[in-house]
C-alpha cells in the first residue's frame, strides 16, 4: 500500500513537473558535449579542440565561439587545403570544468587548442596547456595571467610567461586604458562613476589599468563601487552612491548578466547617467526577454561591428545569421579569426595531422612571433603579435541605438 | 537624501527576505524543521510566473496565482514525499532531507529551464515615483513589495490566531501528540502549512525577481540563505519576528554595502546575527522556552 502511494506521488511530481513545462519548449540552450559532427571529420585534419561556457551564465559567449569557429572551419576545410576538425567543450566558466573538458580533449587527440572562452578558466587552463605543451590561441580570454610574464604594478613578474599562449582580443589592461583614453579624448563624462566586480579577475584587472590611466589623463573618477560575485543582486546601494557622488557617465568593466541589474535598477530609480563598458558588455542585447530600450545609448569599447561594410564581415555575418539566426558578436568575430590565423600559420609551416602536438606548438610558436606574421580579420587588419602574446589591433568605439550596436 | 534613499532600498530588500523568513518562521514553529528547500521553492515560483507571462502571455496577476497553485501543490508533495516519512526520524536527518530537496530542485530546474539566465519583467505596472523635485526617487518595486510584506503578516496572524486550522497550528507547535489526543490531525496541519509556506515563496519569488531581474536556478538560494538569517535573527518561530528581523536585515545589509564595504557587507549581516544570538539566543522576539526534564 505504501509502495502504491509513493509511486502515485512520483507520478504526480512528474505531472506537475511536465505541466510547468509546457510553453516553456526551446527555451534552455542547447547542450554540445559530445564530438561536432557539423565540423568535417576527415582522417587527415589537425584536430582543434575548444572550451567554453555553452550552458551558464556567461553562456551566450561560448555559444558564439563555438558557432563561428565551425563557420570558419568549414570555409578552411572547403579550401582543400589543410583539413582541421573541431570539437567544442562545455565548461560552464568554471576552471575545475575547463580543465576536466581539456582532458577529454586532451583524449580525443587535440593537437591545437583555442584555450578557454572566459579569463578564470583560462588562467587554470594556460598552466596546464603550457606544462603539456599545447598551443593555444584564446579568442576571448583577456587577462594577462592568461599569458603571465606580465610585471604587476611594482614590475615584480608573479606569474612566468606561458609561451603557448596567445590571445585574440585585448588584454584586460589595454581595455582599462583604451577605455579612459577613449572617454578622454571623446570627452564622454566629467565625472566618472565606476562599478566593478572585485572578485573576478578580469574586472579587477581592467578596473586598475582604468584607475592608473585615468589619474595620468586627468579624468575625475568621483566614485568607485564593487560588489562580489555573491551579491550580484542589489546594486541599489552603489547606485545611490554614484548619484549622490554626481557621476555623469558609470563605467562598467563587467559582464553583462549583472550589467543588466544595475542598467534596470538605474533605470527604476530614474537615474539618466550614460554607461560606458567593455567587451564583456557585449551580449546584453542577445539576453532573453531583456528591454533593449534600457541598453539604449550604451557605449563599448569592440574591435568588431556586425554592421561593417567591408566584404570579410558582410560575408561573415551573412553567414552566421544564415546558419545560427542571430547577429555575431565579437566572440565569434574573434573565434573566427582564430581559426584563420591558425590556418595561415600552419600553412606557413608546412604543418599536417601526423606531426605531434609538441611539435605543432614549437612550429607556431616561432610562427606567431615572427615579424612578418600579420593576419588580416574580422577584428583588425594587419594584426601581430608580440613575445608576450599580446595582440596588436585598434578597438573601435559602439553605441548601442535602437538596439543594434553603431560606430561611435 | 542618500541616507533615505539607501532606507528605502533597504526596506524593500528587507520586505524580500521578510516575506521569506514567514516560509521558513512557520514551518519551523509547526513542524520544528528547518526546510532549507524554502530558497528553492522562490526559484520554482518566479519561474513558473515568467513561463506564465511570457509564454502564455498571462497577466501579471494571473501568472502570480498560478506560480502560487504550482508552489503549494509542490510544498505539499516535498512534505509528503521526503518529510513525512521522517516525522519520527532524528532532527539531523531531515535536515539532510531538506538540504537533498534543495539541490534536486536546483538541478531539476537546470534541466528544464537552463542555466542561461531570463530577464523576468515586472509585474508592477506602474512607474516609479520621484519625491522632493526627483532628489529621491521611491521605485514602484519597493513600494508594492513593502505592502504585499505588511498585508502578508497581518493576515497570517490573524489565520494563526482566528481561524480554527491556525488554532490547530498553534496546538500542533506547542505539543504535538496532545495535539493529536485532542483530535487534531497533524499531518494534515503540516501540509497545510507547507502550502502556505510555499504560496507565500511563491509570491517572495516574483517579488524578488521584479526588483532584482535576473532569474537563473540558483536565483532562490542566497536569498533564501539569509532570510532564514532573518527569521534567527526575528526569533524562528515567531510572525512578527520574522518580519522585524528581515526588515532589520535588509537595512543592515544596504547600510554596511554602502557606508562600510560591499566585500564586507555579508560578513557584517552575520556577524550582527552572532551578536544577537549571544545577548538572547531566541532572537529578537523568539519565545522563552523552558526545557521540562
Amino acid at each position: 500500500m505504501k509502495k502504491t502511494t509513493k509511486l502515485f506521488s512520483l507520478l504526480l511530481t512528474a505531472a506537475i513537473a511536465a505541466t510547468s513545462l509546457a510553453g516553456c519548449g526551446n527555451n534552455g540552450e542547447e547542450t554540445t558535449n559530445g564530438t561536432d559532427d557539423s565540423a568535417s571529420t576527415s582522417t587527415q585534419a589537425i584536430k582543434i579542440g575548444g572550451i567554453g561556457p555553452l550552458t551558464g551564465g556567461n553562456a551566450i559567449y561560448g555559444q558564439a565561439v563555438k558557432n563561428a569557429a565551425e563557420i570558419a572551419v568549414e570555409e578552411v576545410n572547403a579550401l582543400g587545403g589543410i583539413q582541421f576538425e573541431l570539437q567544442f567543450q562545455d565548461d560552464e566558466s568554471d576552471a575545475e570544468k575547463a580543465i576536466n573538458a581539456y582532458n577529454k580533449l586532451k583524449d580525443w587527440g587535440m593537437q591545437i587548442s583555442l584555450g578557454t572562452v572566459t579569463t578564470q578558466p583560462c588562467i587554470a587552463l594556460s598552466t596546464e596547456l603550457n606544462a603539456d605543451r599545447y598551443f593555444a590561441l584564446t579568442p576571448s580570454a583577456s587577462s594577462t595571467d592568461v599569458l603571465g610574464g606580465q610585471p604587476d604594478k611594482d614590475g615584480n613578474v608573479t606569474i612566468p610567461r606561458k609561451d603557448v599562449m596567445f590571445q585574440m582580443c585585448f588584454t584586460d589592461p589595454n581595455q582599462g586604458t583604451a577605455s579612459a583614453m577613449y572617454i578622454k579624448e571623446q570627452n564622454l563624462g566629467q565625472k566618472i562613476g565606476i562599478i566593478y566586480n572585485n572578485s573576478d579577475a578580469y574586472s579587477t584587472g581592467i578596473y586598475q589599468k582604468f584607475q592608473t590611466e585615468a589619474d595620468a589623463l586627468g579624468l575625475e573618477v568621483v566614485s568607485v563601487k564593487t560588489f562580489t560575485d555573491d551579491s550580484a543582486n542589489d546594486f541599489t546601494s552603489q547606485l545611490n552612491d554614484i548619484k549622490a557622488a554626481g557621476a555623469d557617465l558609470i563605467f562598467l568593466p563587467i559582464y553583462y548578466t549583472p550589467a543588466s541589474l544595475i542598467l534596470s535598477q538605474a533605470d527604476k530609480m530614474m537615474y539618466d547617467v550614460k554607461f560606458f563598458g567593455v567587451d564583456g558588455m557585449d551580449g546584453i542585447l542577445t539576453l532573453k526577454n531583456f528591454d533593449t530600450s534600457l541598453a539604449e545609448g550604451v557605449m563599448l569599447l569592440t574591435p568588431f561591428t556586425a554592421d561593417a561594410q567591408d566584404e570579410l564581415t558582410k560575408n561573415f555575418v551573412a553567414k552566421y545569421q544564415e546558419k545560427f539566426n542571430e547577429t555575431p558578436n565579437q566572440f565569434a568575430a574573434d573565434a573566427y579569426d582564430c581559426i584563420y590565423a591558425i590556418y595561415e600559420a600552419c600553412k606557413a609551416k608546412n604543418i599536417t595531422a601526423d606531426m605531434s602536438h609538441e611539435d605543432i606548438c614549437d612550429a607556431l610558436i616561432e610562427q606567431f612571433t615572427s615579424p612578418d606574421f600579420k593576419i588580416d580579420g574580422l577584428t583588425g587588419t594587419g594584426m601581430t603579435w608580440s613575445e608576450t602574446g599580446e595582440v596588436s589591433k585598434d578597438p573601435k568605439g559602439m553605441v548601442i541605438n535602437n538596439g543594434v550596436y553603431v560606430g561611435m | 537624501m542618500t541616507f533615505i534613499s539607501n532606507l528605502i532600498s533597504g526596506i524593500s530588500l528587507g520586505s524580500v527576505y521578510a516575506i521569506i523568513a514567514l516560509g521558513y518562521t512557520m514551518v519551523y514553529g509547526i513542524a520544528k524543521m528547518l526546510n532549507f528547500a524554502h530558497g528553492d521553492v522562490i526559484m520554482v515560483g518566479a519561474y513558473i510566473s515568467f513561463c506564465a507571462s511570457t509564454y502564455l502571455h498571462l497577466p501579471p496577476i494571473v501568472s502570480i496565482v498560478i506560480a502560487m497553485i504550482v508552489c503549494t501543490i509542490l510544498g505539499i508533495v516535498i512534505e509528503g514525499l521526503a518529510y513525512r516519512p521522517l516525522r519520527r526520524a532524528s532532527s539531523l536527518a531531515v535536515l539532510i532531507t531538506a538540504i537533498g530537496v534543495s539541490y534536486f530542485l536546483q538541478n531539476a530546474a537546470l534541466l528544464i529551464w537552463g542555466s542561461t539566465p531570463m530577464t523576468f519583467s515586472s509585474v508592477v505596472g506602474f512607474d516609479s515615483i520621484p519625491l522632493f523635485d526627483g532628489g529621491l526617487i521611491v521605485t514602484s518595486e519597493s513600494i508594492v513589495t513593502v505592502i504585499a510584506c505588511i498585508i502578508i503578516m497581518i493576515c497570517l496572524t490573524l489565520f494563526t490566531q482566528k481561524t480554527r486550522i491556525g488554532k490547530g497550528m498553534r496546538a500542533v507547535s506547542e505539543d504535538k501528540d496532545a495535539a493529536e489526543l485532542m483530535g487534531i490531525n497533524v499531518n494534515v496541519t503540516i501540509s497545510i502549512t507547507f502550502a502556505i509556506g510555499s504560496a507565500l515563496a511563491a509570491i517572495a519569488g516574483v517579488l524578488l525577481c521584479s526588483a532584482y531581474p535576473i532569474l537563473t536556478p540558483t536565483t532562490g538560494s542566497m536569498p533564501g540563505i539569509k532570510a532564514f538569517t532573518a527569521a534567527v535573527f526575528g526569533g524562528i518561530g515567531s510572525i512578527p519576528g520574522a518580519m522585524l528581523g528581515g526588515i532589520l536585515l535588509g537595512i543592515i545589509e544596504i547600510f554596511s554595502k554602502s557606508y562600510i564595504s560591499t566585500e564586507l557587507s555579508d560578513a557584517i549581516v552575520f556577524a550582527v546575527l552572532i551578536l544577537v544570538l549571544l545577548i538572547k539566543p531566541t532572537g529578537l522576539l523568539g519565545k522563552k522556552m523552558t526545557e521540562k526534564v
